[in-house]
Protein backbone atom coordinates (compact mmCIF):
# COMPACT_ATOMS: atom_id res chain seq x y z
CA UNK A 1 0.00 0.00 0.00
CA UNK A 2 3.05 2.29 0.78
CA UNK A 3 4.82 1.44 -2.50
CA UNK A 4 1.51 2.42 -4.33
CA UNK A 5 0.92 5.71 -2.56
CA UNK A 6 4.32 6.18 -3.58
CA UNK A 7 3.85 5.33 -7.19
CA UNK A 8 0.88 7.75 -7.23
CA UNK A 9 2.54 10.77 -5.49
CA UNK A 10 5.46 10.57 -7.64
CA UNK A 11 3.35 10.18 -10.93
CA UNK A 12 1.36 13.10 -9.72
CA UNK A 13 4.29 15.01 -9.06
CA UNK A 14 6.19 14.30 -12.43
CA UNK A 15 3.22 14.85 -14.60
CA UNK A 16 3.31 18.62 -12.93
CA UNK A 17 6.71 19.06 -13.25
CA UNK A 18 6.84 17.86 -16.87
CA UNK A 19 3.53 19.99 -17.78
CA UNK A 20 5.22 22.80 -16.08
CA UNK A 21 8.17 22.58 -18.43
CA UNK A 22 6.33 22.35 -21.80
CA UNK A 23 4.44 25.24 -20.35
CA UNK A 24 7.47 27.48 -20.53
CA UNK A 25 8.90 25.60 -22.92
CA UNK A 26 6.00 26.23 -25.56
CA UNK A 27 4.76 30.07 -24.27
CA UNK A 28 1.88 28.51 -22.82
CA UNK A 29 1.17 26.22 -25.82
CA UNK A 30 1.34 28.32 -28.25
CA UNK A 31 5.20 28.22 -29.97
CA UNK A 32 6.09 24.75 -30.79
CA UNK A 33 8.25 25.91 -33.57
CA UNK A 34 11.33 28.34 -33.39
CA UNK A 35 9.57 30.46 -35.74
CA UNK A 36 6.38 30.83 -33.09
CA UNK A 37 8.51 31.79 -30.50
CA UNK A 38 10.78 34.40 -32.18
CA UNK A 39 7.80 36.59 -32.99
CA UNK A 40 6.01 35.56 -29.34
CA UNK A 41 8.86 36.68 -27.82
CA UNK A 42 9.83 39.78 -29.98
CA UNK A 43 6.35 41.11 -29.07
CA UNK A 44 7.36 40.42 -25.74
CA UNK A 45 10.24 42.46 -25.20
CA UNK A 46 11.26 44.69 -28.19
CA UNK A 47 15.02 43.32 -29.37
CA UNK A 48 17.55 46.24 -30.27
CA UNK A 49 19.19 45.72 -33.39
CA UNK A 50 23.35 45.99 -33.98
CA UNK A 51 24.93 48.58 -36.02
CA UNK A 52 24.81 47.71 -39.56
CA UNK A 53 26.29 49.58 -42.48
CA UNK A 54 24.02 49.69 -45.23
CA UNK A 55 24.63 49.97 -49.35
CA UNK A 56 21.76 50.45 -51.62
CA UNK A 57 20.48 49.99 -55.09
CA UNK A 58 22.07 53.45 -56.01
CA UNK A 59 25.42 52.68 -54.29
CA UNK A 60 24.52 54.67 -51.22
CA UNK A 61 26.15 54.06 -48.26
CA UNK A 62 24.13 54.46 -44.87
CA UNK A 63 23.37 53.25 -41.53
CA UNK A 64 20.39 51.40 -40.04
CA UNK A 65 20.50 53.96 -37.42
CA UNK A 66 19.40 56.79 -39.73
CA UNK A 67 16.02 55.10 -39.83
CA UNK A 68 15.69 55.84 -36.03
CA UNK A 69 12.62 58.07 -35.52
CA UNK A 70 10.64 56.60 -37.79
CA UNK A 71 8.38 53.11 -38.44
CA UNK A 72 10.31 50.99 -40.55
CA UNK A 73 9.21 47.49 -42.09
CA UNK A 74 11.99 45.20 -42.96
CA UNK A 75 12.36 42.16 -45.07
CA UNK A 76 15.31 39.79 -45.82
CA UNK A 77 15.56 38.41 -49.56
CA UNK A 78 17.77 38.03 -51.80
CA UNK A 79 17.53 38.96 -55.70
CA UNK A 80 18.21 35.71 -57.46
CA UNK A 81 15.04 33.71 -55.22
CA UNK A 82 12.45 32.85 -57.76
CA UNK A 83 9.63 31.62 -54.67
CA UNK A 84 9.05 33.60 -51.26
CA UNK A 85 11.35 36.26 -51.67
CA UNK A 86 8.69 37.21 -54.93
CA UNK A 87 5.57 36.71 -52.30
CA UNK A 88 7.18 38.98 -50.23
CA UNK A 89 8.30 41.74 -52.50
CA UNK A 90 4.49 41.40 -53.32
CA UNK A 91 3.25 41.97 -49.67
CA UNK A 92 5.88 45.11 -49.26
CA UNK A 93 4.08 46.56 -52.16
CA UNK A 94 0.74 46.05 -50.66
CA UNK A 95 2.13 47.69 -47.60
CA UNK A 96 3.96 50.24 -49.38
CA UNK A 97 0.49 51.25 -51.12
CA UNK A 98 -1.55 50.96 -47.84
CA UNK A 99 0.41 53.43 -46.42
CA UNK A 100 -0.97 57.45 -46.58
CA UNK A 101 1.27 59.08 -49.32
CA UNK A 102 2.26 62.20 -46.87
CA UNK A 103 3.61 59.70 -44.26
CA UNK A 104 5.77 57.73 -46.83
CA UNK A 105 9.26 58.68 -46.40
CA UNK A 106 8.47 61.25 -43.07
CA UNK A 107 7.10 58.86 -40.98
CA UNK A 108 7.15 55.16 -43.03
CA UNK A 109 9.76 53.89 -44.72
CA UNK A 110 10.30 50.44 -46.33
CA UNK A 111 13.77 48.33 -46.26
CA UNK A 112 14.42 45.08 -48.25
CA UNK A 113 17.94 43.69 -46.81
CA UNK A 114 19.67 41.04 -49.18
CA UNK A 115 21.86 38.39 -47.25
CA UNK A 116 23.64 37.61 -50.24
CA UNK A 117 26.03 40.19 -50.55
CA UNK A 118 28.03 38.21 -52.59
CA UNK A 119 25.66 38.63 -55.56
CA UNK A 120 23.41 41.12 -54.57
CA UNK A 121 25.72 44.16 -56.13
CA UNK A 122 24.01 47.58 -56.50
CA UNK A 123 22.57 46.93 -60.11
CA UNK A 124 20.61 43.20 -58.76
CA UNK A 125 19.25 45.17 -56.39
CA UNK A 126 18.27 48.06 -58.19
CA UNK A 127 16.87 44.74 -60.57
CA UNK A 128 14.88 43.66 -58.13
CA UNK A 129 13.48 47.05 -56.99
CA UNK A 130 12.92 47.86 -60.50
CA UNK A 131 10.89 44.21 -60.33
CA UNK A 132 8.30 44.78 -57.65
CA UNK A 133 7.86 48.39 -57.79
CA UNK A 134 10.14 49.87 -55.35
CA UNK A 135 10.86 53.79 -55.64
CA UNK A 136 15.01 53.74 -54.17
CA UNK A 137 13.49 56.42 -52.02
CA UNK A 138 10.85 55.48 -49.61
CA UNK A 139 11.45 51.88 -50.46
CA UNK A 140 14.90 50.80 -50.89
CA UNK A 141 16.42 47.58 -51.57
CA UNK A 142 20.07 47.22 -49.69
CA UNK A 143 22.87 44.35 -49.20
CA UNK A 144 25.11 44.53 -46.06
CA UNK A 145 28.65 44.07 -47.37
CA UNK A 146 30.36 43.44 -44.11
CA UNK A 147 30.23 39.73 -43.17
CA UNK A 148 29.99 39.93 -39.39
CA UNK A 149 27.68 42.72 -39.47
CA UNK A 150 25.42 41.02 -41.63
CA UNK A 151 25.76 37.76 -39.13
CA UNK A 152 24.87 39.80 -36.28
CA UNK A 153 21.89 41.44 -38.20
CA UNK A 154 20.74 37.65 -39.42
CA UNK A 155 21.16 37.08 -35.98
CA UNK A 156 18.90 39.76 -33.80
CA UNK A 157 16.06 39.47 -36.66
CA UNK A 158 16.35 35.89 -36.02
CA UNK A 159 16.66 35.02 -39.46
CA UNK A 160 18.35 31.71 -40.30
CA UNK A 161 19.64 31.11 -44.09
CA UNK A 162 20.83 27.62 -45.32
CA UNK A 163 21.66 26.94 -48.58
CA UNK A 164 19.77 24.58 -50.47
CA UNK A 165 20.83 22.16 -53.16
CA UNK A 166 19.87 24.40 -56.06
CA UNK A 167 22.33 27.41 -55.48
CA UNK A 168 19.93 29.29 -53.90
CA UNK A 169 18.66 29.75 -50.48
CA UNK A 170 16.00 28.71 -48.13
CA UNK A 171 14.93 31.08 -45.26
CA UNK A 172 12.16 32.33 -42.83
CA UNK A 173 10.28 34.74 -44.40
CA UNK A 174 8.37 37.48 -42.97
CA UNK A 175 7.64 41.01 -42.20
CA UNK A 176 9.64 43.07 -39.47
CA UNK A 177 8.72 46.13 -37.74
CA UNK A 178 11.29 47.90 -36.47
CA UNK A 179 9.93 50.88 -33.96
CA UNK A 180 10.67 54.56 -33.95
CA UNK A 181 13.05 53.85 -31.22
CA UNK A 182 15.25 51.48 -33.36
CA UNK A 183 14.39 48.38 -32.29
CA UNK A 184 12.52 45.06 -33.61
CA UNK A 185 8.82 46.03 -32.24
CA UNK A 186 7.24 42.99 -34.21
CA UNK A 187 7.00 40.17 -36.73
CA UNK A 188 4.41 39.38 -39.08
CA UNK A 189 3.26 36.83 -41.69
CA UNK A 190 4.22 37.68 -45.03
CA UNK A 191 0.24 36.26 -46.38
CA UNK A 192 -1.29 39.07 -43.92
CA UNK A 193 0.47 41.85 -45.64
CA UNK A 194 -2.80 44.36 -45.26
CA UNK A 195 -3.08 43.67 -41.42
CA UNK A 196 0.17 44.84 -41.06
CA UNK A 197 -0.41 47.74 -42.98
CA UNK A 198 -3.22 48.94 -40.80
CA UNK A 199 -1.19 48.48 -37.74
CA UNK A 200 0.96 50.66 -39.13
CA UNK A 201 -1.29 53.23 -39.94
CA UNK A 202 -2.59 52.97 -36.31
CA UNK A 203 0.85 53.84 -34.83
CA UNK A 204 1.29 56.59 -37.05
CA UNK B 1 29.81 -13.38 -10.67
CA UNK B 2 32.94 -11.40 -11.31
CA UNK B 3 33.38 -12.42 -14.54
CA UNK B 4 29.43 -10.83 -15.40
CA UNK B 5 30.82 -7.49 -13.74
CA UNK B 6 33.61 -7.49 -15.89
CA UNK B 7 31.91 -7.93 -19.04
CA UNK B 8 29.43 -4.92 -17.67
CA UNK B 9 32.47 -3.29 -17.22
CA UNK B 10 33.68 -3.37 -20.66
CA UNK B 11 30.08 -3.06 -22.01
CA UNK B 12 29.65 0.24 -20.03
CA UNK B 13 33.28 1.60 -21.50
CA UNK B 14 31.92 1.14 -24.84
CA UNK B 15 28.59 2.62 -24.27
CA UNK B 16 30.50 5.80 -22.38
CA UNK B 17 32.94 5.61 -25.66
CA UNK B 18 29.92 5.42 -28.05
CA UNK B 19 28.55 8.40 -26.03
CA UNK B 20 31.66 10.94 -26.17
CA UNK B 21 31.73 9.62 -30.32
CA UNK B 22 28.21 10.92 -30.72
CA UNK B 23 29.47 14.22 -29.29
CA UNK B 24 32.42 14.87 -30.80
CA UNK B 25 31.50 18.33 -33.14
CA UNK B 26 32.09 16.00 -36.04
CA UNK B 27 29.58 13.25 -35.57
CA UNK B 28 27.15 16.09 -34.52
CA UNK B 29 27.10 18.43 -37.56
CA UNK B 30 27.25 15.54 -39.73
CA UNK B 31 23.98 13.47 -38.23
CA UNK B 32 22.24 17.17 -37.32
CA UNK B 33 23.35 17.97 -41.23
CA UNK B 34 19.89 16.28 -42.20
CA UNK B 35 16.64 16.19 -40.29
CA UNK B 36 16.17 12.56 -40.74
CA UNK B 37 19.77 11.96 -39.36
CA UNK B 38 19.07 14.58 -36.02
CA UNK B 39 15.55 13.16 -35.15
CA UNK B 40 15.27 9.36 -35.84
CA UNK B 41 19.35 8.40 -35.87
CA UNK B 42 21.06 11.18 -33.33
CA UNK B 43 18.11 10.80 -30.51
CA UNK B 44 16.90 7.55 -30.75
CA UNK B 45 20.99 6.51 -30.69
CA UNK B 46 21.13 8.66 -27.24
CA UNK B 47 18.30 6.83 -25.14
CA UNK B 48 19.03 3.98 -26.94
CA UNK B 49 22.61 4.30 -24.79
CA UNK B 50 20.75 5.13 -21.64
CA UNK B 51 18.39 2.43 -21.85
CA UNK B 52 21.53 -0.21 -22.80
CA UNK B 53 23.49 1.27 -19.97
CA UNK B 54 20.71 0.66 -17.17
CA UNK B 55 20.77 -2.79 -18.41
CA UNK B 56 24.40 -2.97 -17.67
CA UNK B 57 24.11 -2.03 -13.74
CA UNK B 58 23.96 -4.40 -11.28
CA UNK B 59 20.29 -5.58 -11.27
CA UNK B 60 19.70 -5.09 -7.21
CA UNK B 61 20.43 -1.06 -8.19
CA UNK B 62 18.22 -1.29 -10.67
CA UNK B 63 15.91 -2.52 -8.35
CA UNK B 64 17.18 0.15 -5.67
CA UNK B 65 16.32 3.17 -8.39
CA UNK B 66 13.10 1.85 -9.44
CA UNK B 67 11.50 1.50 -5.63
CA UNK B 68 13.14 4.44 -5.06
CA UNK B 69 11.10 6.89 -7.38
CA UNK B 70 7.94 5.14 -7.15
CA UNK B 71 7.83 1.73 -9.52
CA UNK B 72 7.15 1.80 -13.42
CA UNK B 73 4.17 4.25 -14.02
CA UNK B 74 6.34 7.54 -12.90
CA UNK B 75 9.44 6.23 -14.88
CA UNK B 76 7.39 5.76 -17.67
CA UNK B 77 5.77 9.50 -17.34
CA UNK B 78 9.06 11.08 -17.35
CA UNK B 79 9.87 9.23 -20.46
CA UNK B 80 7.15 9.88 -22.73
CA UNK B 81 7.64 13.67 -21.46
CA UNK B 82 11.53 13.43 -22.35
CA UNK B 83 10.65 12.20 -25.82
CA UNK B 84 7.69 14.28 -26.21
CA UNK B 85 9.78 17.19 -25.73
CA UNK B 86 12.54 16.22 -28.79
CA UNK B 87 9.78 15.92 -30.86
CA UNK B 88 9.04 19.57 -30.59
CA UNK B 89 10.28 21.51 -34.05
CA UNK B 90 11.45 24.37 -31.49
CA UNK B 91 13.41 21.88 -29.46
CA UNK B 92 15.36 20.72 -32.42
CA UNK B 93 15.81 23.91 -33.67
CA UNK B 94 17.22 25.36 -30.36
CA UNK B 95 19.54 22.24 -30.40
CA UNK B 96 21.26 24.09 -32.94
CA UNK B 97 21.59 26.79 -32.53
CA UNK B 98 21.86 27.19 -28.64
CA UNK B 99 25.11 24.88 -27.10
CA UNK B 100 23.34 24.61 -23.64
CA UNK B 101 19.88 23.36 -25.26
CA UNK B 102 22.20 20.90 -27.20
CA UNK B 103 24.06 19.83 -23.99
CA UNK B 104 20.02 19.63 -22.29
CA UNK B 105 19.75 16.96 -25.19
CA UNK B 106 23.03 14.98 -24.68
CA UNK B 107 22.24 14.45 -20.84
CA UNK B 108 18.58 14.12 -21.36
CA UNK B 109 17.71 11.44 -23.69
CA UNK B 110 19.79 9.05 -22.17
CA UNK B 111 19.07 9.58 -18.07
CA UNK B 112 15.02 10.92 -18.73
CA UNK B 113 14.86 8.44 -21.78
CA UNK B 114 16.66 5.39 -22.09
CA UNK B 115 17.43 5.23 -18.11
CA UNK B 116 13.85 5.25 -17.19
CA UNK B 117 12.34 3.14 -19.94
CA UNK B 118 15.21 0.46 -19.44
CA UNK B 119 13.84 0.49 -15.26
CA UNK B 120 10.15 0.11 -16.05
CA UNK B 121 10.05 -1.99 -18.87
CA UNK B 122 10.75 -5.48 -17.04
CA UNK B 123 8.04 -4.75 -14.44
CA UNK B 124 5.40 -3.60 -17.69
CA UNK B 125 2.81 -6.39 -18.14
CA UNK B 126 1.64 -6.93 -21.76
CA UNK B 127 -1.46 -3.85 -21.33
CA UNK B 128 1.64 -1.39 -20.43
CA UNK B 129 4.04 -2.62 -22.86
CA UNK B 130 1.34 -2.66 -25.25
CA UNK B 131 0.24 1.16 -24.68
CA UNK B 132 3.62 2.32 -25.02
CA UNK B 133 4.47 0.47 -28.75
CA UNK B 134 0.99 2.11 -29.88
CA UNK B 135 1.30 5.53 -28.21
CA UNK B 136 4.75 5.78 -29.71
CA UNK B 137 4.16 3.94 -33.19
CA UNK B 138 1.00 6.28 -33.30
CA UNK B 139 2.75 9.29 -32.38
CA UNK B 140 5.67 8.68 -35.01
CA UNK B 141 2.64 8.41 -37.79
CA UNK B 142 1.02 11.40 -36.60
CA UNK B 143 3.89 13.47 -36.70
CA UNK B 144 5.46 12.53 -40.09
CA UNK B 145 1.66 13.34 -41.32
CA UNK B 146 2.47 16.43 -40.16
CA UNK B 147 5.94 17.20 -41.50
CA UNK B 148 5.12 16.17 -44.58
CA UNK B 149 1.47 17.85 -45.09
CA UNK B 150 2.74 21.33 -43.03
CA UNK B 151 2.30 23.95 -45.48
CA UNK B 152 5.21 25.98 -43.41
CA UNK B 153 8.48 24.93 -42.66
CA UNK B 154 8.56 23.74 -38.98
CA UNK B 155 12.52 24.25 -38.37
CA UNK B 156 14.22 27.19 -39.53
CA UNK B 157 17.39 25.27 -39.52
CA UNK B 158 16.17 22.37 -41.77
CA UNK B 159 14.98 22.63 -45.79
CA UNK B 160 11.52 21.95 -47.02
CA UNK B 161 12.50 18.74 -48.59
CA UNK B 162 14.22 17.68 -45.20
CA UNK B 163 11.22 17.79 -43.40
CA UNK B 164 9.01 15.81 -46.07
CA UNK B 165 11.80 12.82 -46.25
CA UNK B 166 11.95 13.32 -42.80
CA UNK B 167 8.32 13.08 -42.74
CA UNK B 168 8.24 10.07 -45.08
CA UNK B 169 11.07 8.21 -42.92
CA UNK B 170 8.72 8.47 -39.58
CA UNK B 171 5.24 7.00 -41.57
CA UNK B 172 7.47 4.21 -43.08
CA UNK B 173 9.26 3.64 -39.63
CA UNK B 174 5.74 3.89 -37.87
CA UNK B 175 4.10 1.09 -40.73
CA UNK B 176 7.60 -0.88 -40.22
CA UNK B 177 7.17 -1.10 -36.16
CA UNK B 178 3.85 -1.79 -36.37
CA UNK B 179 3.85 -4.89 -38.06
CA UNK B 180 6.79 -6.30 -36.39
CA UNK B 181 5.22 -5.26 -33.40
CA UNK B 182 2.04 -7.15 -34.51
CA UNK B 183 3.74 -10.63 -35.40
CA UNK B 184 5.42 -10.05 -32.44
CA UNK B 185 2.43 -10.72 -30.86
CA UNK B 186 1.72 -13.56 -32.68
CA UNK B 187 4.87 -15.51 -33.34
CA UNK B 188 5.64 -14.51 -29.43
CA UNK B 189 1.94 -15.94 -28.91
CA UNK B 190 2.95 -19.08 -30.65
CA UNK B 191 6.70 -19.78 -28.78
CA UNK B 192 4.89 -19.07 -25.37
CA UNK B 193 1.99 -21.93 -26.62
CA UNK B 194 5.28 -24.04 -27.78
CA UNK B 195 7.41 -23.23 -25.17
CA UNK B 196 4.15 -24.72 -22.73
CA UNK B 197 3.75 -27.50 -24.96
CA UNK B 198 7.43 -28.54 -24.26
CA UNK B 199 6.97 -28.27 -20.93
CA UNK B 200 4.35 -30.18 -20.79
CA UNK B 201 5.78 -32.95 -23.00
CA UNK B 202 8.73 -33.07 -20.39
CA UNK B 203 6.88 -32.96 -17.44
CA UNK B 204 4.57 -36.07 -19.09
CA UNK B 205 8.19 -37.23 -20.46
CA UNK B 206 9.19 -37.25 -17.27
CA UNK B 207 5.89 -38.49 -14.97
CA UNK B 208 5.90 -41.65 -17.53
CA UNK B 209 9.72 -42.15 -16.98
CA UNK B 210 8.93 -42.04 -13.28
CA UNK B 211 6.24 -44.54 -13.24
CA UNK B 212 8.31 -47.37 -14.56
CA UNK B 213 11.04 -46.71 -12.08
CA UNK B 214 8.34 -46.86 -9.18
CA UNK B 215 6.80 -49.93 -10.68
CA UNK B 216 10.15 -51.75 -10.68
Amino acid sequence: MKAVARSVTVTALVTVLGTGAFWCGTDGFKAFTAETARRADILRTPRPLPAAILEDQDGRVFRLDDYRGRLLAVEFIYTRCTTICNSLGAAFKQIRDRVPADALGRDVALLSISFDPGHDDPANLKAYGTRHGADGEHWRIVRVRDADQLQALLGAFGIVVIADRFGGFEHNAAIHLVGRDGRLAEIADLDAPLRFADRLREAL
Amino acid sequence: MINAATRAGIGLRILVALYLLLATPAARTWLEATMSGHMLVQIPLLAALGFIACRLLPEAWQETLLAAAGGPVPHVVVALFASTWWMLPRALDEALTHLPAEAAKFVSLPLLVGLPLALAWRRLGSIGRGFLWTNFISMLAVLGWLYIAAPVRVCNSYLVDQQESAGWLMVKLAVLLFAGWLASLFVGGHAECGASDITGAKAAGTLGRASPQNST
